[in-house]
């Protein structure tokens, strides 16, 4: 096995465009070592994206901000503008692991784990993110649910990297909020989970709302049912039971070891509700 | 002179201090050895294949490409384990749960090793051996094994203890009875009757540190193992037994332990890595995966239990019934039999029966875990309890104190108690702040009792007089808890000498007489005895050596305070000697000067404990938050404070863990879901709230300093109390262990739990 830590993204690029075996980026590794270790993939080249200086920092910009793709986890939590921002962003981005985990873990391998449960993807999917893609000709942006295609599977083309996440701007009386349901306080994967993101009016009604689901599709739900359910209220009871109702349906879960088809149906509607309430608070509701 | 070791009522100036373990500093700063932390010149990695079946005939292995992979050193398949069991059903069930013969019988099986020169080239090896399966149909769940159409996993058991002799093979292994009275007659004299059929998941201890070895077999025969394990003396015999060595030929070094709870009791890989290294000649580490100890250790048996219950209105139990099916895995154990034997242990009962049925299953190798079998039994007894409580309006602690067995009751399992906790720890459970403290809205709390037998069992015990006067303890029982710091106390207090000026060491195999395991709770009490013993013995060497530097008679010194002192005025008058003054003086004294006792240490003290929790559950997700817990235990005497109250924490933690998530999930296909710790949820630190310890001593009589064992019980009534707090708490009984998200929240909309 080769591993590369080139220090622009072309060359990055190149590497892995050329490699003929297996080639991986490395960001904070977190899942990508752990596999390797499992021996669940065999690398002939690992090309660590870590020495890349654009990719190490957070932008705030006139049209929002940029997170580049090797920014650890926790970098997201000590920046106080993204945070407040993006609450919901960086409290799902904050759940992930452990304070050891989040130390080196990132949203970019998050999203590109393709993991159905993964954490920042529904906040980042409620938030209408986009991801900047290089590849080795080009560069494109897409939405981050166009992202991750199927459980371990993503749409990215060989030789392309992930380079940074973008979030919009924000409105004023906008916030979000992310919950995600394990059964134990920490350290655990999401057995379901939601993401909310809204935008109010001077009178605390929802005008906008964006509503995401994980764990319960092979790949992140946007439920613009849901987010139909909010908008035109001030968030009272039936909007909410409206809201759980169309997040309920919209499921599409398995039964495995960490749920049952029926628990992730009933807890989807109970955490969007929950959720819809925190990001209604946080964007100045009452 | 018979040995006397009773218990005197002695006071201590050493014992029931805490000082720090000698093995701490090595522990939180990494320098430790553990299992996989040995290194030989020469060593090759051992790796094992394993079967992906759940149950299949075993028609061909084909190792040839393997063997011709270049840096592979060996290939062993059960060929290279010849039977030397001698009929010893027992053993060679060991045999074949080591390395599969004919049959696979658990997604898991071991059906052959290599040992290559690196850990690349040993899995490359792996992949090459080619096993012909014929896959047979397999049973996972224990109910459905004892069904007429089940998949028959051997068709030479036949079920024990049942007469007539069946002629039909059958999972069923062995029933056993025990109990005394009529129930019939009981149930009839009762008020109320209830009854309920319960189930409990397989679980597994959890220790972190997997099993791990390194073996060493020259070809002159001689070998030696570096091992983590619990008892390294077992270890050592049952792998000379099936390996066809002489016991004195191979000798077993314990490693530090990274936990075990009944899981390192057995032997698993190690016999493979004998016979790699014999094969090979050359050094063997073979170390499982996490992975592998899930699949392919010994976790405890899932339970499928009723219990009938029934009482006078005025609190009285007038009948207790149980029927206890225990998965055991694939081949037979005693599991149902000590479930049965322990349920109704805290009770006074006139009427009482407990019937086991030992199960096997396609599943793994059962082995000890913490008082083993005995906290499904408590779950589904203590919740019938808290039931029947409930339906004649009585306090269930109340209607505990007043069933609850005393010196003199004839236990439900047979023998007749001398003086118990379970009483006084009831009361004790009474009068505490935790019972009164208000609870707010979606919460409930529970409380429940347990029982241990505690075991006591063959010990060997040297102690070393150095020549500067300090004392080297060298013991046969691994230290699974702190043991050694309670062995220098007991050394030092004996002595007279200060607790640091003590070290206690275990000894390898070849330094000692046979010990046995650490288990039942037994160290503390019989390495503990033993120490006591060759203390006094050592004691009796110094005052000789004292009377010959006196020139007086030996009978005419005593010991006191650390010194030889002058019986009385007749014997002399000399300023007192010190051990350390005799120490130095040995050269011309005689020698060496020590202490030693081997012996059975008869007198185990049985154990009661009584637990308080406290959970909320969110009525809408079904997840349970434990928000206080209190463990109320009878320690006979707690030598080292702080490790007693560690075993009591440490026993409710991992049956916090086995009450709300810990299980094994097994597919359709026989083959486990979740052999790891991201998706088997033991639980996390953040997950469990301080556990409150109150230590009770009512002393062991057969202990010279009162010690009972004080490392089982704790675990025992951890799933009861918390089935119970969560079932005040939502209003429902819950009957199904673990109590996960999706069980609760379904017991709760209405649904079967
Ligand atoms: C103990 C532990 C706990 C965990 N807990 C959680 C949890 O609670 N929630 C959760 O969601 N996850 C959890 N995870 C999984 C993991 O930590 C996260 O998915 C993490 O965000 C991955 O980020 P990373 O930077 O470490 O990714 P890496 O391991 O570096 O990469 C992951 C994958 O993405 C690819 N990749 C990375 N960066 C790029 C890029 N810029 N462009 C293209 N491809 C890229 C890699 O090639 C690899 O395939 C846990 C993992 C561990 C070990």
């Amino acid at each position: 096995m080769r591993y590369e830590a080139p220090v622009s993204v072309k060359e990055a690029s190149a590497l892995l465009a050329k490699e003929r075996g297996a080639s991986f980026v490395l960001a904070g590794g977190t899942d990508l070592l752990v596999r390797m270790k499992g021996g669940f993939i065999e690398p002939d080249l690992v090309v660590d994206i870590k020495r890349i200086k654009p990719m190490g920092e957070v932008k705030k910009s006139a049209s929002g901000f940029e997170i580049g793709a090797a920014v650890p986890c926790c970098k997201l939590g000590e920046n106080s503008a993204l945070k407040k921002a993006w609450p919901g962003v960086v409290e799902a981005a904050n759940l992930i692991g452990s304070k050891q985990v989040q130390g080196r873990c990132t949203i970019v391998g998050n999203l590109c784990n393709a993991s159905p449960a993964a954490d920042s993807v529904p906040a980042l999917v409620a938030a209408g993110a986009k991801v900047v893609i290089q590849g080795p000709r080009k560069k494109r942006t897409i939405p981050v649910e166009q992202v991750p295609v199927a459980p371990g599977r993503t749409s990215l083309a060989k030789g392309e990297i992930i380079t940074a996440i973008q979030l919009p701007k924000r409105n004023p009386r906008s916030a979000d909020a992310y919950l995600r349901f394990i059964p134990r306080s920490e350290m655990d994967i999401a057995v379901v989970s939601a993401g909310i993101n809204l935008t109010l009016d001077s009178k605390g009604v929802v005008t906008a709302a964006r509503v995401s689901l994980g764990a319960v599709a092979p790949t992140v739900l946007l439920v613009d049912a849901a987010a139909k359910a909010i908008i035109g209220t001030k968030l009272d009871d039936k909007a909410l039971a409206d809201l759980a109702a169309a997040c309920s349906a919209a499921c599409r879960p398995i039964d495995d070891k960490r749920g049952t088809i029926e628990f992730r149906q009933k807890v989807a509607g109970v955490l969007a509700r929950r959720a819809a309430k925190i990001a209604y608070q946080r964007a100045g509701g009452k | 002179m018979p040995l006397d070791t009773s218990y005197t009522g002695q006071k201590f100036k050493l014992v029931g201090t805490r000082p720090l373990r000698p093995d701490g500093i090595d522990k939180v700063t990494g320098r430790a050895k553990y299992g996989a932390d040995a290194f030989a010149p020469g060593q090759l990695v051992g790796r094992v294949l394993r079967s992906p079946h759940a149950h299949a005939k075993i028609k061909k292995i084909d190792t040839s490409k393997a063997e011709k992979l270049a840096g592979v050193k060996a290939v062993i398949t059960s060929a290279d384990l010849p039977d030397y069991t001698n009929g010893d059903r027992g053993m060679f069930d060991i045999l074949e749960n080591c390395m599969a013969r004919d049959k696979v019988f658990y997604d898991g099986h071991a059906v052959a090793a290599v040992a290559a020169i690196d850990a690349d080239t040993a899995r490359k090896a792996l992949k090459l051996i080619k096993v012909d399966y014929e896959i047979l149909p397999h049973v996972t769940d224990v109910d459905e094994a004892i069904k007429p159409k089940a998949p028959i996993l051997h068709d030479d058991i036949f079920t024990e203890g049942v007469e007539p002799k069946p002629k039909k093979p059958s999972n069923i292994a062995k029933r056993t009875e025990f109990g005394h009275g009529d129930v019939e007659q009981g149930f009839k004299e009762a008020d109320i009757v209830i009854e309920k059929t319960f189930k409990t998941e397989q679980t597994h201890q959890g220790y972190i540190e997997p099993h791990a070895c390194l073996a060493n077999v020259g070809p002159d025969g001689q070998g030696e193992m570096w091992v983590t394990t619990q008892g390294h003396f077992v270890y050592r015999n049952q792998c000379a037994q099936l390996l066809g060595m002489d016991i004195s030929k191979l000798r077993v070094t314990a490693s530090e332990i990274g936990g075990g709870f009944g899981g390192k009791t057995h032997i698993w890989a190690e016999p493979l890595a004998l016979a790699l290294s014999r094969k090979a000649n050359r050094p063997v580490k073979l170390v499982m995966s996490r992975e592998e100890v899930f699949r392919a250790s010994g976790p405890t048996s899932s339970t499928s239990i009723d219990v009938k219950i029934g009482a006078r209105k005025d609190g009285t139990i007038t009948a207790a019934t149980a029927t206890l099916r225990y998965a055991s895995g694939p081949f037979y154990g005693m599991w149902a039999e000590l479930g049965a034997m322990t349920s109704f242990a805290c009770y006074d009962l006139k009427n009482v029966k407990s019937v086991g049925y030992e199960v096997l299953v396609n599943r793994p190798k059962v082995a000890a875990y913490r008082a083993p079998s005995a906290p499904m039994a408590a779950f589904a007894v203590e919740s019938v309890i808290d039931e029947i409580a409930k339906k004649i309006g009585m306090d269930p602690v109340e209607f505990r104190i007043k069933n609850a067995a005393k010196e003199g009751t004839k236990s439900s399992y047979g023998p007749v108690y001398g003086p118990i906790g379970i009483g006084p720890t009831l009361e004790a459970a009474k009068n505490h702040p935790h019972m009164k403290a208000p609870l707010k809205k979606n919460q409930g709390r529970g409380m429940a009792c347990g029982f241990w037998f505690n075991f006591g069992g063959q010990t060997c015990t040297s102690i070393n007089i150095n020549p500067d006067g300090t004392a080297v303890v060298a013991v046969g029982t691994i230290d699974v808890g702190g043991s050694r710091a309670s062995m220098s106390l007991m050394a030092a207090e004996e002595l007279g000498i200060p607790y640091e000026n003590v070290r206690c060491v275990v000894a390898d195999t070849s330094s000692l007489g046979h010990n046995d395991m650490s288990d039942g709770s037994r160290v503390t009490f019989s390495s503990g005895m033993a120490t006591v013993i060759a203390a006094r013995n050592a004691i009796k060497v110094l005052c000789q050596r004292a009377a010959k530097m006196w020139d007086i008679p030996e009978d005419a010194v005593v010991w006191e305070d650390g010194c030889a002192k002058p019986a009385g005025a007749n014997a002399g008058t000399f300023p007192p000697l010190t051990l350390k003054e005799i120490a130095a003086a040995a050269a011309n004294t005689g020698g060496p000067i020590a202490g030693h006792n081997e012996f059975v240490a008869d007198g185990a003290g049985v154990s009661f404990a009584t637990h308080i929790c406290d959970v909320e559950v969110d009525p809408e997700t079904g997840a349970t938050k434990i928000l206080r817990y209190t463990v109320i235990q009878d320690a006979g005497k707690a030598i080292h404070p702080s490790y007693v109250e560690g075993q009591y924490q440490g026993g409710a933690a991992q049956g916090i863990g086995w009450a709300l998530n810990e299980e094994y999930i097994y597919g359709k296909d026989g083959r486990l879901q979740n052999p790891g710790f991201l998706d088997y949820r033991i639980p996390v630190c953040s997950d469990l709230p301080f556990i409150d310890t109150v230590i009770l001593e009512i002393p062991n009589p057969n202990h010279p300093y009162g010690v009972r064992g004080v490392g089982e019980t704790s675990i025992v009534p951890p799933l009861a109390a918390i089935a119970n707090a969560v079932s005040n708490a939502v209003g429902v009984r819950m009957t199904h262990i673990p109590m996960s998200p999706p069980r609760i929240l379904k017991a709760i909309e209405g649904g079967p739990a």
